[in-house]
C-alpha cells in the first residue's frame, strides 16, 4: 500500500516538473507565434529598404538595420581586444593574490549591473565629458562596456579549460609567457572565445534602454555616414512602434521584431559554424 | 651561456603592460559609474531632502507642484520583481531539477538550447510581448484592468528571467557530488526522495545565489516595464493598476527634453542611485553565496 | 663523481619548497654528458620535482621556492642574468603524458625552432629532428595533418622530435613511457640508447628494469633526499644501502 501511494507522489512529482519546463517553453512558442502572424505580411523588400514614416504602410527599418551594423561593427572593434586582453591578463599573467580576486568580483558585479546604469555611464561620459554627442560612437563605446564582462569571462573559461599539459610544453621548449599564450593556448581556447563574443555582440544588439539614456533618436530618416553622426537602431525603431496607440504600428513592429531576430539567429548559427569548423580542425 | 636578445621576447614586458590596461578598463567602469551617480546624487539632495525622498509618498518631479518622494517607485519595483519570482523561482527551479535528475541526455540536449533561446531575446521583444498578447489575456479575466499594468509586466520579466534561475540552479545541483545521490538510492529512495532530499538541501546555496542574481536582475529590467507597466507612479499594491518603475522613470526622464543640469536631470542618477545601490548589494550577495558553494565541492 | 669537463649538470646544495612542504633536502649530484642517468625512487619522493629544477619549470608554480645552485657547463643557471627561456631551450623536456598541441605535426615538431627565433630551413630541422626521433617513417607523407591523431607511441616520440628541434644539450624525460604499450616502449628504449650519443639524458622511471636496460648512472630519490648514486651496474648487482635494495627488489613500502 505505502509503496503504491510513495510511487503515485512520485509521478506526480514529475508531472509538476515536466509541467514547469513546458511552461517555459510554450511561452517562447506562443511568442514567436505571435509575431511571426502579425508581423510576416508587413515583411517585404520595402520594409527593409524604406526610412521610417509617419505612415505605417510607408515605413521601414533601413535607417535601424542601418545602425545596428554600424553599433554592431563599432563595439567589435573596441569590445573584442579589450575583453580578451583582460581575460588574458588576468587568466595567463595576473598572480594569485588580493587585488586580481578583487578585479574578478568587480567584472563579476558588472555583469549584473542593469543596463540602464551604463546608459546613465555613457550619457555623463561619452556623450557629454568626452563631448562625443548622441553619436553611434558614443553608443558603441556604451555597448563595449556592457558587454565586455560577457567577453571577459566567456574567454576566460575557455582558457582555463586548456590543460596545463599544453602550457607546460610550450615552456619547456622555451617559449616565453606571451608567446604560450598566443601560439597554444589562445588558439586552443578560440572556439569557446568565439562564442563568447557572440553571445555578448548578440547583447549589445538587443539591448534598447541604454542606448534610449544616450538618445539615440527614434525617428531617423538617413543612414549614418561616420561614427559621429546620429543613429537608430532596431530595439528602439520597436520599442517606437510598439508604444504607439495604432494598430498598425503594432504590426510593423512585429515585423521588426522578426528582422531582429533573424539578425540574432544568423549571428548564432554563424558561431555554431565558426565552432565546428574550428573544433575539427584541431582535433582531427 | 649568453643571453641573446630573443626577437618575441623583446616586447613581452610592453605587451603584459598592454593586457594589463585592459584589465583596469573594467574597474575604471565601476569607478566611473560610482563617481557620476554620486556627483549628481549628491547635487540632487542639495535641493531636495534625503528626508523627503523617503517619506514622501508622490513622485512628480516633471509637473508642478514638484513632489520627490521615492516611495511610488519603490513599490511599484518592488511589485514587479516580486510577480517576476512568483512566475520565475518555481518554474525555473522544476525546470532545473527536471534537467538535473530526470531528463535522459537527448532531452537535455533538446531543451537547453531552447532555454538558451528564451534568454537571447531582447528585452524589447518581451516588452511587445507583455503588451500585445500577456495584458489583453489579463484584461479578458479582469475587465478592470488598466492598458498598462503591473501585472502583466511582471508575469513577462519572470519569464525572462526563468533561464537565468534554471542554469544557475541547475549549476548547483549537478555540482552536488554523485556518490550522495547513490547513498540515498542505496537505502531505498525513490528519484523524488533523492530529488528533494538530497539535491534540493546540498545545492540549496547555489539556488539561493541564483534566486538573487534573479531578482536582481528583474530589478533592473527596463524595456518590459516601460512598455507595459506604465508611467504613474502610484503608491499601491493592486497589480491591475498601471504604476512606474525606478528604471521606467529613467527611461522617461530621457525620452523628453530635460535639460541639462535641471533638478528633473538629477533625479535620474538620483534614481539611478538607488537603483545601483540595491542590484550591487544583491549581486555581491550572489557572488559570495556562488563562491561559498563552489568551495565546498571543489 | 666524474670530473667536471665531464659533467654536464649538477646541483649543489639544492632545496625546493612547494609552499611550506620541504620537497627536496640539499641534494647535491652531477650528470656525466652524453650518459643516460636514471632517477628512481618511490612515488611522491620528488623525481619530478628534482627534473623541473634543471630547466626553472618551478618556478612557473608560484608557491615554488628553490635554494642551492644547478650548474649547467659550470655556470648557476638560476643565476638572475640567466633567461628562463634560453636554459630551456638549451635543456629540453619530455613529459609523462604525450602532450602534442593541437596543431600539425610540421607544427609541433617547429613550435620551439619558432619561439627561439630559428632562421635556417625549417623543414629541414623538422625532417632531421622526426628523423632523430624514429618517426620519419611513420609521418613524413602527412606531416600536415593533426597531430592529435597519432596513437600514443607516435605522439610521444613526437614530443621527443619536438624536444630535439631546440637542439638541446640535454634532454629531461618523465616516465615518457609509462602511457605507452610494450612495443611502443620498447621502440622508445631504443631511441634513448641512440639519442645518448648527442645528448645527455636523465630519465625518471619506476620500471627497475627498463632502469637497467637503458640507463648508465642511477640515482635513488627517497623522501627528498638522495640515498644512493652511482653506476648502474652497481646498483642493481650489489647496492649499498638496505633502503636501495629493498625498494629494487620491491620489498619496499
Ligand atoms: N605543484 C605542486 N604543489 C604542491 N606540492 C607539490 C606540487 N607538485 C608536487 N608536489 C608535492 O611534492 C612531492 C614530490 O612530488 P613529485 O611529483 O616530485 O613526486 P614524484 O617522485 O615525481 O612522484 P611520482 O613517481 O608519483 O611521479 C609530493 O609530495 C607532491 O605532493
Ligand atoms: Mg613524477
Amino acid at each position: 500500500m505505502k509503496r503504491r501511494a510513495r510511487r503515485e507522489k512520485d509521478r506526480i512529482f514529475k508531472l509538476f516538473l515536466v509541467l514547469a519546463l513546458l511552461a517555459g517553453v510554450a511561452a517562447l512558442l506562443l511568442l514567436l507565434e505571435e509575431v511571426l502572424r502579425k508581423g510576416l505580411p508587413w515583411l517585404d523588400f520595402r520594409f527593409l529598404t524604406s526610412f521610417p514614416s509617419r505612415f505605417p504602410e510607408q515605413a521601414g527599418i533601413k535607417s535601424a538595420l542601418a545602425g545596428t551594423l554600424w553599433l554592431l561593427g563599432l563595439t567589435a572593434m573596441f569590445a573584442i581586444p579589450v575583453g580578451v586582453g583582460a581575460a588574458v591578463y588576468l587568466q595567463e599573467f595576473a598572480g594569485r593574490n588580493r587585488p586580481t580576486a578583487f578585479l574578478q568580483l568587480n567584472i563579476s558585479n558588472l555583469a549584473g549591473v542593469p543596463s540602464i546604469v551604463y546608459g546613465i555611464l555613457g550619457l555623463a561620459v561619452f556623450v557629454r565629458a568626452l563631448a562625443l554627442g548622441r553619436s553611434v560612437l558614443a553608443g558603441a563605446l556604451t555597448m563595449s562596456l556592457l558587454v565586455l564582462p560577457i567577453i571577459i569571462v566567456a574567454a576566460q573559461e575557455a582558457m582555463r579549460a586548456v590543460p596545463g599539459s599544453l602550457r607546460d610544453a610550450a615552456f619547456a621548449l622555451g617559449a616565453t609567457r606571451w608567446q604560450a599564450v598566443r601560439r597554444v593556448v589562445l588558439p586552443a581556447a578560440l572556439p569557446g572565445i568565439l562564442t563568447g563574443i557572440i553571445l555578448a555582440l548578440s547583447r549589445a544588439i538587443g539591448e534598447t534602454a541604454p542606448l534610449i539614456m544616450i538618445g539615440a533618436l527614434t525617428f531617423v530618416p538617413f543612414v549614418p555616414a561616420g561614427p559621429l553622426d546620429a543613429f537608430t537602431v532596431l530595439p528602439i525603431q520597436i520599442f517606437n512602434w510598439t508604444s504607439r496607440p495604432r494598430e498598425e504600428f503594432r504590426l510593423i513592429a512585429a515585423a521588426g521584431i522578426i528582422v531582429l531576430l533573424g539578425v540574432l539567429l544568423t549571428m548564432n548559427a554563424g558561431a555554431v559554424w565558426l565552432r565546428n569548423r574550428y573544433q575539427r580542425r584541431s582535433e582531427s | 651561456m649568453k643571453s641573446r636578445i630573443r626577437p618575441s621576447g623583446r616586447y613581452e614586458g610592453l605587451i603584459i603592460g598592454v593586457l594589463f590596461l585592459c584589465a583596469v578598463v573594467s574597474v575604471l567602469t565601476t569607478a566611473g559609474i560610482i563617481i557620476t551617480l554620486l556627483r549628481e546624487t549628491i547635487g540632487f539632495f542639495r535641493e531636495v531632502s534625503i528626508l523627503e525622498f523617503i517619506t514622501e509618498t508622490r513622485w512628480t518631479p516633471l509637473f508642478d507642484p514638484k513632489h520627490f518622494g521615492i516611495l511610488p517607485l519603490i513599490t511599484g519595483t518592488l511589485m514587479i520583481t516580486a510577480g517576476a519570482a512568483l512566475v520565475a523561482l518555481p518554474v525555473g527551479t522544476a525546470t532545473a531539477l527536471y534537467l538535473s535528475e530526470y531528463a535522459s541526455d537527448g532531452v537535455r540536449r533538446l531543451l537547453k538550447p531552447l532555454l538558451e533561446v528564451l534568454a537571447g531575446i531582447p528585452t524589447v521583444v518581451y516588452g511587445y510581448f507583455a503588451l500585445t498578447l500577456v495584458t489583453p489575456a489579463i484584461r479578458s479575466l479582469f475587465p478592470e484592468t488598466n492598458i498598462f499594468n503591473a501585472a502583466g509586466a511582471a508575469i513577462v520579466v519572470g519569464i525572462m528571467i526563468i533561464p537565468m534561475v534554471s542554469s544557475l540552479s541547475e549549476d548547483a545541483m549537478t555540482a552536488v557530488p554523485r556518490s550522495l545521490r547513490e547513498a540515498a538510492f542505496a537505502l531505498g529512495a525513490t528519484r523524488r526522495e533523492v530529488s528533494t532530499g538530497v539535491v534540493l538541501p546540498a545545492a540549496l546555496s547555489g539556488i539561493s545565489a541564483s534566486y538573487i542574481l534573479a531578482v536582481s536582475r528583474a530589478i533592473g529590467e527596463t524595456m518590459i516595464v516601460t512598455l507595459a507597466a506604465g508611467a504613474t507612479p502610484r503608491l499601491t499594491l493592486n497589480p491591475l493598476e498601471s504604476i512606474q518603475t525606478m528604471t521606467a522613470y529613467i527611461v522617461q526622464v530621457s525620452l523628453g527634453d530635460t535639460p541639462f543640469g535641471s533638478i528633473e536631470y538629477r533625479t535620474l542618477f538620483a534614481v539611478g542611485m538607488g537603483l545601483f545601490t540595491l542590484t550591487f548589494t544583491l549581486n555581491i550577495a550572489g557572488a559570495l553565496i556562488t563562491r561559498r558553494y563552489r568551495e565546498v565541492y571543489q | 663523481m666524474s670530473s667536471t669537463s665531464n659533467q654536464v649538470l649538477g646541483a649543489d646544495g639544492l632545496n625546493l619548497w612547494y609552499g611550506t612542504h620541504h620537497v627536496l633536502k640539499g641534494i647535491t649530484l652531477g650528470i656525466t654528458r652524453h650518459r643516460v642517468t636514471a632517477l628512481i625512487g618511490p612515488s611522491g619522493c620528488g623525481k619530478s620535482s628534482f627534473l623541473r629544477c634543471f630547466n626553472r619549470m618551478n618556478e612557473l608554480i608560484p608557491e615554488s621556492r628553490v635554494e642551492g645552485r644547478i650548474h649547467f657547463n659550470g655556470r648557476d643557471i638560476n643565476d638572475p642574468e640567466v633567461d628562463a627561456t634560453e636554459v630551456r631551450h638549451r635543456i629540453g623536456m619530455v613529459f609523462q603524458k604525450p602532450n602534442p598541441f593541437p596543431k600539425s605535426i610540421f607544427d609541433n615538431v617547429a613550435f620551439g625552432p619558432r619561439v627561439n627565433g630559428y632562421r635556417g630551413d625549417l623543414g629541414e630541422l623538422v625532417e632531421t629532428s622526426l628523423r632523430r626521433a624514429a618517426l620519419w617513417d611513420e609521418v613524413h607523407d602527412r606531416l600536415g595533418q593533426s597531430a592529435l591523431a597519432l596513437s600514443g607511441g607516435q605522439q610521444q616520440r613526437l614530443c621527443i622530435a619536438r624536444a630535439l628541434a631546440v637542439e638541446p644539450e640535454v634532454l629531461l624525460m618523465d616516465e615518457p613511457c609509462s602511457a605507452l604499450d610494450p612495443a611502443s616502449t620498447a621502440k622508445i628504449e631504443d631511441l634513448i640508447g641512440e639519442l645518448k650519443e648527442r645528448y645527455s639524458i636523465i630519465i625518471v622511471t619506476h620500471n627497475m628494469q627498463q632502469a637497467a636496460r637503458v640507463s648508465d648512472q642511477t640515482a635513488f630519490l627517497l623522501e627528498g633526499e638522495i640515498v644512493e648514486y652511482g653506476r648502474t651496474g652497481g646498483i642493481f648487482t650489489r647496492p649499498e644501502d638496505p633502503r636501495t635494495e629493498d625498494y629494487i627488489t620491491g620489498r619496499f613500502g
